[in-house]
């Protein structure tokens, strides 16, 4: 078994699994029926990639956990997820800025994934792209909305990229994993990934008059499996069922 | 015995359970059709990457075979090349649009970030005057758009590629 590629492909499908829990989280709860909506139906995409990713991941692993143990049945430590998808969803501005900030590492991301060896990997990217440009329009548009909004949207969309900012660096982390499958597979550079998501970023904080924050502190760990008190609390509720009931299907 | 071409013409007969007035056909979420001695089998592909009609389609496949006298039926799914709505049939369009749903225009990739709205025509009336509500829609696939002229909220078929 390829082991780094086999934790490679679990990064992706972590952090398309973690935020698209979070994001579910929304159901029923979204500030106007459409958001509700809109929340809901990028949580089915995300979902959607994860169990993609985690079927080939089991094929990587042999066969020896299904895609639906791999999402249930694993302990925190052994989540892959950057710690900005486990963040909770706070208000609404929280969870569009989250967003925003994830989804444009993911255009560029998924854009260069489309070109690895790897037919699967590139499958995958090709399909998740299509549906991320229109994720990632969604999120810049609520921030320049929020932010070029009211004076209380402003301030309060403002405050959460000040919180937030800090789980950035973490988007680009690299590690002996990536060091070892770039060449063979022609991964995307996560250097490169940055230039492109600063810049998309800037443009659009710009836009929506909002400022990035000056603090260097910057928090790591998750693509190693050190994770904040929020995933716990994820995966509680997320394990719950196969864990009071173990093999239950409906 | 069976071709391929008896295959995709039974085929026209599978409804997408999304929106049942098309045929996975005139979705064009069917890629292949390869039948010999052993076995048919058959090539699909999802619209969108958490689509949750997959398995129900798969089953009417089978099912819908085995009326026809076809067993000996496999399925199976690929993401590569992935589905764009290019892929939707001109008789799909036009049964999009008698359904009441606008089918996609010609949206450039480009176009997606901070461009216009696409321009949609209302399916009721025709106006050109339309405005989008929300970018996602009672599926994934769609977009929530409101007529100027007639009023009529309604659903459009977003462009994928
Ligand atoms: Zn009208």
């Amino acid at each position: 078994m390829n082991k780094e590629l086999f934790e490679y492909v679990l990064r992706v499908g972590d952090d398309s699994l973690i935020l698209g829990q979070r994001l579910s989280e929304w159901c029923g709860h979204g500030p106007i029926l459409e958001e509700d909506i809109a929340l809901t139906n990028i949580a089915l995409d995300l979902i959607g990639q994860a169990t993609n990713l985690f079927e080939y991941a089991s094929q990587i692993e042999g066969g020896k956990r299904s895609a639906d143990q791999l999402a249930f049945l694993r302990f925190d430590r052994e989540y892959r997820n950057l710690l900005l998808v486990e963040q909770p969803n706070g208000d609404f501005g929280d969870t569009i800025m989250r967003q925003f900030l994830f989804d444009a590492f993911r255009k560029p991301f998924f854009e260069r994934l489309t070109f690895c060896t790897d037919m699967q990997l590139s499958g995958i990217a090709e399909k998740s792209l299509k549906e991320t440009k229109y994720h990632l329009k969604h999120s810049s548009e609520w921030v320049i909305r929020l932010g070029d909004g009211t004076e209380e949207s402003h301030n309060r969309i403002q405050n959460s990229l000040d919180s937030l900012w800090r789980y950035t660096d973490e988007l680009f982390f690299e590690n002996d994993v990536d060091a070892s499958l770039l060449n063979e597979y022609h991964l995307p550079i996560l250097s490169d990934v940055k230039q492109e998501w600063i810049k998309n970023v800037e443009n659009v904080l710009n836009e929506a008059t909002l400022t990035i924050p000056n603090n260097n502190w910057q928090f790591k760990g998750g693509r190693e499996g050190l994770h904040s008190e929020h995933l716990g609390k994820i995966l509680a509720e997320m394990q719950y069922m196969q864990r009071a009931y173990p093999n239950m299907e409906w | 015995m069976v071709n391929s071409e008896n295959i995709w013409k039974f085929l026209e007969e599978v409804a997408d359970p999304e929106i049942p007035v098309l045929s996975i056909i005139d979705l064009g979420v069917v890629l292949d059709v390869v039948v010999n001695e052993e076995k048919c089998l058959i090539t699909i592909t999802p619209t969108y990457s958490g689509c949750p009609a997959m398995k129900h389609i798969e089953n009417q496949i089978v099912e819908l075979l085995s009326i026809k006298g076809i067993s000996n039926v496999e399925v199976k799914q690929v993401l590569s090349p992935a589905w764009t709505t290019d892929w939707i049939s001109e008789s799909g369009r036009r049964k999009l649009l008698e359904y009441g749903i606008a089918p996609p225009v010609d949206e450039i990739d480009k176009s997606i970030l901070f461009g216009d709205d696409p321009k949609v025509n209302c399916p009721k009336c025709g106006s050109a005057s339309t405005r989008m509500i929300s970018l996602f829609g009672s599926t994934a696939c769609k977009a929530q758009y409101q007529c100027k002229d007639c009023l009529e909220p309604f659903d459009y078929f977003k462009c994928l590629k």
